[in-house]
């Protein structure tokens, strides 16, 4: 057998983050589409760390580091700001939150 | 024995990614939250295959640990039993099926005819400890220190933003 091609990850990768999007523009549960913005992210790691390996560099794998950190604290921050906004608004349903829609 | 783990964890991978945003049986956040678990350590089998083993273990400790504890503790705060008996809209799903398939099939479609890394082969780079610790180090210190920075400002706007009374 032989080995997997860069182009196999990169199909798998391209596929979760379509997954992701579909994600974010069906679901209408604030956190589910949370969720669905960290398989996009996680989606980009495994490129970035596929391309890291097939061309023997290794800052792909470090920006792949730095996104990590990144997602973590996006994750924080946006958590805080779903729970303050359930807690004036008593909702996650991303169509009861319309105040800045034309 | 490397195409048939590729394949096994490619496929949890994307079942699983695939189950947290649309499942048949329930429309339950935790639900999500555990497929995207279940996600997450399928991904980091892949990172293991690409030699990626700091990677695969970071990606433990701080998605599957940190982040998803972060997720179902949010889940347990708000009260979501109403949110599940809302119906998807089927207009809304069969567009973003289709606008999200035709994007598919852009990016694979060009992925097949570039014929992208081709010839490279796939047993060089080792991305152990040792060697991602010395790149980031000697390459990257000003952007790790400026990631310990933004950890902090994401520590104060969480802090700040969960207060009782927002000013």
């Amino acid at each position: 057998m032989n080995a997997v091609s860069l182009q196999e990850y990169l199909v798998v990768s391209a596929l979760l983050f379509c997954l992701g999007l579909l994600g974010v523009i069906v679901r209408r549960n604030i956190l589910v589409i949370y969720m669905s913005l960290e398989l996009m992210l996680n989606a980009a790691n495994l490129a970035l760390a596929a391309f890291s390996r097939f061309n023997n560099n290794l800052n792909g794998q470090v920006l792949v580091f730095f996104i990590i950190a990144v997602a973590a604290s996006e994750v924080a921050v946006g958590l805080a700001l779903i729970v303050a906004l359930y807690r004036r608004r008593q909702t996650t349903h991303v169509e009861d939150l319309a105040t800045l829609r034309l | 024995m490397e195409p048939v783990f590729f394949y096994i964890f490619a496929g949890l991978t994307l079942l699983c990614g695939g189950l947290v945003i649309a499942n048949p049986f329930t429309r339950n956040p935790v639900t999500s939250a555990m497929f995207l678990f279940l996600t997450i350590l399928s991904m980091s089998g892949l990172f293991v295959l690409l030699h990626a083993f700091f990677l695969a273990a970071v990606q433990v400790l701080v998605y599957a640990g940190a982040v998803m504890v972060l997720f179902v503790f949010v889940i347990m705060l708000l009260d979501l039993k109403e949110e599940e008996r809302r119906r998807m809209k089927l207009a809304a799903v069969v567009l973003g099926a289709v606008a999200t398939g035709v994007i598919a099939l852009a990016m694979i479609g060009a992925m097949r005819h570039s014929r992208v890394g081709l010839g490279l082969e796939s047993n060089v780079a080792e991305g152990s400890t040792i060697a991602l610790g010395k790149n980031l180090f000697a390459n990257f210190a000003l952007p790790f220190e400026l990631v310990s920075l933004l950890l902090l400002v994401a520590m104060i706007g969480a802090v700040l933003l969960s207060k009782k009374d927002l000013r």
